[in-house]
């Protein structure tokens, strides 16, 4: 059904000694909001440097449409760019920035007018045309550098770092633009970024990168819900890892039994590492919730899980109120800290924990992530 | 009388010692030049005392055929060596600000051998280069007479152009450059339609350099001349071995003013220095940068 747009076959990218992008193969479809994300270092920078033809690949090959274009100057490729730094040509206006592609391109002028001033109609800059680029905001600026790469109609717009430099409500504001600009246009967005809301709140998929491997590419939902490696847990959203072995590996159920925690992690569902294998349990903080503890009362009862599993007791010693949501701290027998995050559904009457408070953490069974690596 | 309020923390321009530093600079700086100006309208030969006011020395300044004819000369060398040396200046600044080549540090220290060196070295250096390696023909019509003077004045100013032009190319950008390539430019028309715009404001700071320091470029010269190819400086040096008349004061001043005519107006075509010499800076975010 989709059509692929970008392969990447065993690409590896070295600076030297340095291995930047690592044996990639990737493969991008039309009309996808594909995000590159990592930490920075990661390679994901170069990958994209790559596809628009400021990098060449040591090894492997990057196909466009089926067509090898490793050894394509980055003027004669059908992609165009957003830069970090938005590289908006400071000594032309606003309209000659836009126009400068298709000039070059020599699109007749009343053709090329007419084009400009859609485009900048697309990024709600119309009539902004004769301005300096030193009079736009950074969010301006950012729009012209957007029209005059979509202006040219590239088969793939690639952005790097596009939202970084805007302040957090702009950033924001500009994530829905994108959004919407790319169903507007219909053309494969491809995305870098470090932040990993942005690529969630972006992305219809993401690959993960670390140290120029791919780590995972998938839906954000998957990422978040089904991450691969202990890497992607911890890189996407927060999370808590209780390394264990799993002690019970069948179709419909499994246990992990882990030193840090008093109790067995119990899942619903089985994991195909077999038994005694070493793994890693990944427990959001929003999945986990907080029961009152009283002294002499029976602890709460869950009902997915057998009796001495999925729930532990701890002290609450540190509270972060953020406003829609508070993140407690709790320290459970051992030392070993448990992050836990709860909605603050309503505004005064919701049950309070207090610093120093003994409380029980319960989850379901079909919370935690079972992860081999 | 309204009494004045105390000088505060940081005027120290309503304070006597810093008025009196100024006035001593200013005195310093400008006085010669002045009394150069006002003495050019002496009405004396010997030009010592004060005589009265009279034009008739810029008279016999402008019927001076040989002044007139070293001022011309001046004025082309300057203009030609003032066009080779942006050329050959901003290019050495664009290989060493874009690539990385074997020798680059020894090409770098070499290139600011001329600006260091004592221009006496490098005068005698002329005129043994002149005389041995490249004799210059003689008797070449005009203004090909001017040949050597022009490659020795070429030859220690395009050291100062590369260095501004480096200067500035260090806040260039240069994901500008990637920016006009990704949307379909040449690498010529890049250097056309990005780079060289960004590096205008330091090409036009360094021809004045280079104009200004053949025009009044004395000791490399005065190696290299002959006698059918002096100066105005050289002239000038000729002429107050015997006396120093109002003559030259008046000559003098005419290149003064000539000076600052054009400086001015170079000023105004520069426009406000603040946003074009690396006032982009801050919006565009240089990265990658040593």
């Amino acid at each position: 059904m989709s059509k692929p747009i970008i392969t990447f076959e065993n690409v590896t990218k070295r600076f030297g000694r340095m291995v930047a992008v690592d044996n990639v193969s990737l493969t991008i479809d039309e009309g996808e909001f594909f995000c590159l994300l990592g930490p920075s270092g990661c390679g994901k920078t170069t990958l994209l440097r790559m596809l628009a033809g400021f990098e060449t690949p040591t090894e492997g090959r990057i196909l466009i449409d089926g067509q090898d274009i490793s050894n394509v100057p980055p003027n004669r490729r059908p992609v165009n760019m957003v830069f970090q730094s938005y590289a908006v040509f400071p000594h032309m206006s606003v309209a000659d920035n836009v126009a400068y592609g298709l000039k070059i391109d020599r699109v007749p002028a009343a053709e090329r007018d007419r084009r400009v001033e859609e485009a900048l109609e697309l990024v709600q800059l119309g009539g902004l045309g004769s301005r300096k680029p030193d009079q736009l905001s950074g969010g301006q600026r950012q729009r012209v550098a957007l029209a005059r790469a979509l202006i040219k109609r590239p088969r793939v717009l690639l952005l790097d770092e596009p939202l970084s430099a805007l302040d957090a409500k702009l950033r924001d504001q500009m994530r829905t633009e994108l959004c919407t600009l790319q169903e507007t246009v219909g053309i494969t967005f491809i995305m870098v970024t470090h932040d990993q809301d942005e690529a969630l709140a972006l992305a219809s998929r993401c690959a993960v990168m670390n140290r120029g491997l791919l780590q995972q590419v998938a839906t954000p939902n998957d990422l978040y819900e089904f991450p691969g490696s202990r890497f992607v847990a911890d890189f996407i959203g927060s999370v808590n890892l209780f390394e264990g072995v799993l002690a019970v590996d069948e179709q419909d159920q499994a246990v992990v039994r882990s030193p840090e925690l008093p109790a067995d992690i119990y899942l619903d569902h089985g994991v195909t590492g077999g038994r005694g294998a070493t793994v890693w349990a990944a427990l959001r903080p929003e999945k986990i919730e907080l029961h009152k503890y009283t002294p002499g009362q029976p602890p709460p009862v869950l009902d997915d899980s057998p009796a001495g599993s999925n729930l532990v007791r701890g002290v609450i010693r540190h509270e972060s109120y953020l406003g829609s949501e508070s993140t407690y701290d709790v320290e459970i027998a051992g030392g070993r800290r448990v992050r836990v995050l709860r909605s603050n559904l309503t505004r005064w009457d919701q049950e309070d924990f207090a610093l120093g408070e003994e409380v029980w953490l319960g989850w379901h069974a079909c919370s935690p992530a079972v992860l081999l690596n | 009388m309204a009494k004045r309020s105390a000088p505060g923390p940081l005027e120290y321009l309503r304070r006597w010692p810093l008025q009196l530093w100024l006035a001593g600079v200013g005195i310093f700086l400008y006085a010669p030049l002045v009394a150069l100006m006002v003495f050019s309208f002496n009405d004396s030969r010997r030009n010592i005392v004060w005589q009265g006011f009279t034009l008739k020395y810029y008279e016999k300044a402008l019927n001076n055929a040989s002044l007139i004819e070293a001022f011309v000369n001046s004025l082309t060398i300057a203009a030609v060596s003032t066009f080779l040396s942006l050329i050959l200046g901003a290019l050495a600044a664009l290989a060493l600000w874009r690539f990385r080549f074997p020798g680059k540090a020894g090409f770098d220290g070499a290139l600011a051998l001329p600006i260091v060196a004592p221009e006496i070295c490098l005068g005698v250096a002329m005129l043994v280069f002149f005389a041995k390696v490249l004799p210059w023909p003689q008797g070449l019509p005009w203004p090909l007479n001017l040949g050597a003077i022009i490659i020795a004045h070429v030859s220690f100013s395009f050291p100062f152009v590369a260095v501004v032009v480096r200067a500035r190319m260090a806040s260039f950008n240069r994901e500008l450059e990637e920016a006009a390539r990704d949307l379909g430019a040449s690498e010529w028309r890049t250097l056309k339609d990005v780079i060289l715009p960004h590096m205008a404001p330091s090409l036009i700071a360094g021809a004045f350099l280079a104009f200004t320091l053949s025009l009044d470029d004395f000791v490399i010269t005065f190696f290299t001349s002959g006698p059918d190819t002096v100066t105005f400086p050289v002239k000038v040096y000729s002429m107050v071995r015997f006396s120093v008349t109002p003559e030259v004061n008046a000559a003098s001043t005419i290149l003064i003013v000539l000076t600052v005519v054009l400086t001015a107006i170079a000023l105004k075509v520069q426009g406000d220095p603040a946003s074009t010499a690396g006032g982009h800076a801050a919006l565009d975010r240089p990265k990658n940068r040593p």
